[in-house]
């Protein structure tokens, strides 16, 4: 006998992302979801973005890491309020995580939430963690193979971050391949080429944030 | 990649759904799965066959009917399906396209006795 059940399996994700959505809505609060591998330079570019943003909006950082307060710190250190989400082993951030660690954020004195989303390329672009959108960082060392080897994480972004762009003199990485395998698979995802250490490029990318981030609050 | 957590999620929606239907065996489960959902039926199926030990879903075998990547054009208009690896219309080429399905993972009906 066959019985017809029609049950969605990750449900339990996507409810609580649903909730997380309307508790930012409600508060007025864009949360930006930043995904990449491990030293791809997510932390640092946060400091840099923190930097440019601030002064026109009120930003938080929940830094997911597997384990320690090392980043939290650096964010701290800059005068932003910083939770740090240890998920004791896990690969990426869920719902849920964000739901619990919210009420230790002011919320009403707040515009942007960055998560620093645990580094790894495959499993957080999975999760819907209740963001308003998404940014992906790939960074030059990392080799020019892999948009085409993760697709996910770069399909379901708002835009790619290409950093470490001063490294390029010292790696066969090609721009043109990264750009090309990028078009294919989010063809309306803007590119960002910049450089942490120099600065260049990150205005860019910074502009481009705040028209983003502003359309989300209005 | 996620196929323990979500192998538990199944596993608990089929025993639920087959307990309410007074079910005592469940003999196969029926998924439906996306392209961009992350889950791989082979590695559901050893999962399963590890966790559902002693449970009426005991020996059930996963079939998985594979989603269609489906979009729907922004510019024409028109709804097809394409692979993930090329995203652009087939009718027009353009590349301004709206997903209408991929991250599916539904538990759609059970096989039981």
């Amino acid at each position: 006998m066959e019985i017809t059940v029609l049950h969605q399996v990750m449900e339990w994700n996507e409810d609580v992302s649903a909730e997380v959505r309307a508790t930012l809505r409600e508060k007025r609060v864009c949360l930006i979801n930043v995904m990449g591998s491990p030293g791809t330079g997510k932390t640092s570019l946060l400091a840099s973005l923190i930097a440019q943003l601030r002064g026109e909006f009120s930003i938080g950082v929940i830094e997911g890491d597997i384990t320690g307060q090392i980043d939290a710190e650096k964010i701290a250190a800059l005068q932003i309020p910083a939770v740090q989400l240890n998920t004791d082993g896990a690969c990426h951030i869920e719902a849920m995580s964000i739901q619990n660690i919210l009420p230790q954020f002011d919320l009403g004195n707040l515009d942007v939430l960055f998560v620093e989303n645990i580094g790894n390329l495959v499993c957080p672009a999975e999760f819907d963690i209740g963001e308003n959108f998404r940014i992906t960082i790939l960074s030059v060392p990392e080799g020019d193979d892999k948009v085409k080897k993760y697709p996910l994480m770069f399909t379901d972004t708002d835009c790619l971050v290409l950093s470490k762009c001063d490294m390029l003199p010292y790696f066969d990485f090609s721009m043109k391949t990264v750009q090309e395998d990028y078009r294919g698979v989010n063809p309306e995802g803007p590119l960002f080429p910049i450089s942490n250490r120099t600065g260049w490029g990150v205005g860019e990318l910074a502009d481009h944030l705040r028209r983003r981030i502003r359309s989300e609050l209005s | 990649m996620h196929e323990l957590a979500v192998t538990q999620s199944i596993l608990e929606i089929s025993l639920r759904a087959a307990r309410e239907r007074g079910a005592t065996k469940i003999r196969a489960i029926r998924l439906s799965i996306g392209p961009f959902c992350g889950v791989i039926p082979e590695c559901v199926q050893t999962y399963l066959d590890v966790l559902a030990k002693g449970t009426p879903a005991e020996g059930a075998r996963i079939e998985a009917k594979l989603l269609p990547l489906r979009v729907r054009c922004r510019d024409c208009g028109k709804e097809s399906e394409i692979s993930r690896t090329h995203i652009a219309c087939p009718a027009c080429g353009s590349l301004r396209l709206e997903r209408l399905s991929g991250r599916e993972c539904t538990v759609e009906s059970l096989e039981v006795d």
